[in-house]
């Protein structure tokens, strides 16, 4: 099956692309770009998730959802596992990846931090389209610290 | 963790349907936005182009494979490495013409459309043309010109999806501007 490093560099060419596309709509054009990828990663999260969740049991509640979208989820779409869970039983959680696959590429500092939300658009979408047809309706944001990690 | 279930989930599997799939949401993406489907085409190639170009290099550090003597060799390269390394299966090379530069990959299942329709009104769409893109852009950082195209396609009702590539010169080494 395809290897890792195609969805990498397809990544990085979605991302340049709609950012292209948008470009002459200069006031909002990166909100615009944003939706955008948000969008793309929605639809590919919810189709991941069916077909990760096959022969799984019926979730009992909103955590065991999460704790899906922690192990299972991020094992198979970035070969690893989501590194701490915080929540405040409210449902807010805060999922905190020390070393995201996507920027792991990019720099280990500070250097390339307003590149960073481009990049992240689309992780985003995967996680609110997989919550989606887990019957969690949900908005997901991304925060970058410092550059490999980041929280969502 | 007090419920262990068993999940048979491979994940070299669903790292292949997460390419797939987000390469088909970005195809309805530019299919939305340009009106054309020639257009989408066009900046299908060119997205696979900027891919192949830092693909080569990572083939290359993981493949050890030496710089080829032939378009055949080439060919088979293509076919029996690089597809399988990245896509898990191997085209057949075929249909040669006499001249040794022209040749078809014959592919079977095409990963990139497992879960693809074409709908009506696109005929012109040539939905993996990321493929052609890409082995232009790798080939020509080996230093080979070609040309790639689709000959057949199975969403278009073919039975297999056929690719062609003519090698048109040998590109030659030159000093980029600037540098001496």
């Amino acid at each position: 099956m395809a290897d890792e490093i195609l969805f990498e560099l397809l990544h990085m060419q979605v991302v340049q692309r709609i950012y292209k596309v948008y470009r002459h709509n200069e006031q909002e054009y990166g909100d615009i770009s944003i939706s955008k990828l948000e969008a793309l990663g929605f639809r590919v999260g919810q189709s991941l998730v069916e077909r990760l969740t096959k022969d799984v049991p019926r979730f009992k509640d909103e955590l065991d959802g999460m704790k899906f979208i922690c192990k299972d989820f991020w094992t198979a779409v970035y070969k690893k596992q989501i590194d701490n869970l915080r929540t405040n039983h409210q449902g807010v959680y805060v999922l905190q990846d020390n070393r995201f696959r996507l920027l792991t590429q990019m720099s280990n500092s500070k250097q390339f931090m307003e590149e960073a939300p481009k990049y992240l658009a689309l992780p985003c979408g995967l996680i609110r389209g997989a919550l989606a047809n887990l019957g969690i309706i949900s908005v997901v944001t991304a925060d970058v610290t410092t550059m490999p990690a980041c929280e969502y | 963790m007090s419920r262990q279930t068993t999940r048979a989930v491979d994940p070299r599997k669903v790292s292949g349907e997460l390419f797939t799939l987000t390469y088909g949401s970005l195809v309805a993406q530019l299919l939305k936005d340009y009106e054309n489907d020639d257009e989408v085409n066009k900046q299908l190639d060119k997205m696979g182009y900027n891919i192949g170009v830092r693909l080569i290099e990572d083939f290359l550090a993981r493949s050890n494979v030496g710089r080829c003597q032939d378009f055949r060799e080439t060919a088979d390269v293509i076919a029996k490495v690089g597809f399988k390394m990245y896509l898990g299966l191997t085209p057949v090379v075929a249909n040669w013409s006499p001249a040794g530069d022209e040749f078809s990959l014959l592919i079977e299942n095409n990963p990139l459309i497992d879960f693809v329709e074409l709908p009506e009104g696109h005929s012109h769409l040539n939905f993996s043309n990321i493929l052609c893109g890409a082995l232009r852009g790798a080939l020509e950082m080996v230093q080979m010109d070609v040309a790639v195209w689709f000959v057949q396609d199975q969403l278009k009702g073919d039975n297999l999806t056929e690719l062609r590539l003519r090698f048109i010169k040998r590109l030659e080494d030159a000093v980029p501007a600037g540098e001496d």
